[in-house]
């Protein structure tokens, strides 16, 4: 860290243009290597695969904010949140329509059963439907009109974000290292907060989190 | 559920062995066109051979691959197993319930059968699928050399396992290695149970299974087991590797079957492996046994298949 930023705004504004340039990064390199003819043997799962992790990604790196906005001590970091939680959201999006268009053709019968029926699309599906308020609510202005109940309403973030790691979980065939991963971050990212509750109130300047 | 039989063809060798006309893939497809049902693709000789069973190129077939001893990755395979799986020497040990056992050199193990091409279907448990022109021998040649006893009822397969040439990448799979698979001994038997060794008429790169693999087109792929280096003959029906790491999920059975679905994923349809189209692939409907029901439906007759999935 430097001792004193020059322009603490400035820092932030780099830090969006780069989440901006990472979260766009994978669908445009995967178009790209689709028409180039580059994604492999079955580019469908490449493309599902890869929109999976990313989605995850920027799931934990959302939780992350209010863990590393504790532990270091930087409050503006939460300006970041909303844009990270947004792309998570926009993964999701492109990974289930990736699944439901492009590998079962729109097929309806197919995808209602699998969500019914398959427990690890159940939680993937759940977890993508549990996002669906909080991208809509991640807005000003809902978040002035829901005022402490918008706190409430966005802890729904762990519920997905547990659930996208159960789906990943159950998905893999044998070798569960990453789902691992996932779950242990997740795990801490939650243990830094509950540990952070227990402390007095009011440390910290600026918006709660 | 019970499943209708129908009446098992008999192939004569001379009608499943075809022309080597793998010089290339258009020339190919020309000449299985005339010849049909020669290639063995159909149930029988009554299905024509439809777009769907296109031989997939060899590019698709090679780098496409699960063998989990070499990662996990699709991709895995192809990266990692051509320089270090050593195929030469190579030996495959015949034992258990036969009068014959013997410890072979693959040559030796090879020479006595005649090889021929057969152009199967494989449709993978994870729903894609490809059609693979492979080079090989009837595993029957094999059983009937080693002799078995009247109290053999399976054939127990094993893949090499050699933590040298199958490093790092194999402890995360948390898998009880060698791999193993089997069979009932009838279905062992069955002339469309093939010994591979080549594939388009050239020798099998490793990360399809080299030297020795197994090809059982009635049955999800896991079952046809690569790199062979055991065979053993058993009165029980042994131990196998995803049935015994997944019970819920994989049977000793696994024949393909869209009524039977994975508890994770349907099988009434699959991914047929085509990188001519822009998103590698297209939906085709599963078909029984994999389309093979002529040949193989005899043998599972009385047998409840949800049960035995």
């Amino acid at each position: 860290m430097e001792a004193k930023p020059a322009n603490p705004k400035r820092r932030i504004l780099l830090a969006k243009a780069a989440i901006w340039l990472i979260g766009l990064a994978p669908p445009v390199w995967l178009t790209t290597a689709l028409f180039r003819r580059t994604l492999g043997i079955n580019p469908v799962e490449t493309i599902i695969l890869v929109e999976g992790r990313w989605t995850l990604v920027f799931l934990l790196a959302t939780l992350a904010v209010t863990p590393i906005r504790r532990l270091t001590g930087w409050n503006r970091i939460v300006q970041l949140r909303r844009l990270l939680g947004l792309f998570a959201f926009f993964h999701a999006c492109v990974h289930f329509l990736s699944y439901v268009g492009i590998d079962h053709l729109f097929a309806l019968s197919i995808i209602v059963e699998d969500v019914l029926e398959r427990r690890y699309i159940t939680a993937g599906f759940t977890a993508l439907v549990l996002l669906v308020p909080l991208a809509v609510t991640s807005t000003k202005g809902w978040i002035r009109r829901l005022g402490k109940r918008w706190q409430r309403l966005h802890r729904l973030s762990y519920v997905a974000a547990s659930l996208g790691v159960l789906h990943f979980y159950w998905k893999v065939k044998a070798d569960t290292f990453w789902p691992l991963v996932a779950a242990v971050t997740l795990a801490g990212l939650f243990a830094v907060r509950l540990a952070y509750r227990r402390t007095p109130r009011g440390r910290f300047s600026g918006r709660t989190g | 559920m019970i499943i209708k039989v129908t009446k098992n063809s008999d192939i004569p060798s001379s009608e499943i062995t075809s022309e080597s006309v793998y010089i290339n893939r258009r020339k190919f497809l020309g000449a299985s066109a005339g010849i049909g049902a020669a290639t063995f693709l159909g149930a029988g000789k009554a299905q024509a051979a439809t777009q769907d069973d296109e031989p997939n190129t060899w590019e698709e077939i090679t780098s496409y691959n699960n063998f989990y001893e070499f990662g996990t990755g699709k991709d895995d395979p192809s990266k990692y197993a051509p320089s270090r799986l050593v195929t030469d020497p190579w030996t495959v040990k015949v034992d258990g319930l036969c009068n014959n056992p013997a410890d072979y050199h693959l040559e030796d193990f090879i020479k006595p059968s005649t090889i021929e091409d057969r152009t199967y279907r494989l449709r993978c448990v994870e729903a894609w699928s490809m059609v693979v022109p492979w080079r090989g021998f009837p595993l029957m040649d094999v059983i009937n050399r080693a002799d078995p006893t009247a109290a053999a009822k399976y054939v127990a397969f094993e893949t090499l396992w050699d933590p040298v040439q199958m490093p790092e990448r194999s402890w995360r799979p948390r898998i009880d290695w060698p791999y193993r698979e089997g069979l009932r001994l009838d279905e062992a038997r069955n002339p469309l149970s093939l010994l591979v060794t080549g594939l388009y008429g050239k020798d099998l790169p490793a990360q399809n299974g080299a030297p020795l693999r197994l090809a059982v087109p009635w049955k999800y792929g896991f079952k046809s087991i690569k790199s062979i280096v055991r065979i053993t003959f058993t009165e029980d029906q042994p131990p196998t590797t995803w049935a015994t790491q997944t019970p819920r999920e994989y049977g000793f059975y696994s024949n393909v079957n869209p009524d039977v679905d994975h508890p994770r994923w349907s099988q009434k349809t699959e991914k047929r492996i085509d990188s001519s189209r822009l998103f590698g692939s297209r939906r085709i409907d599963t078909q029984f046994l994999n389309g093979y029901a002529d040949e193989v439906a005899h043998l599972y007759e009385g047998m409840d298949l949800r049960k035995n999935f």
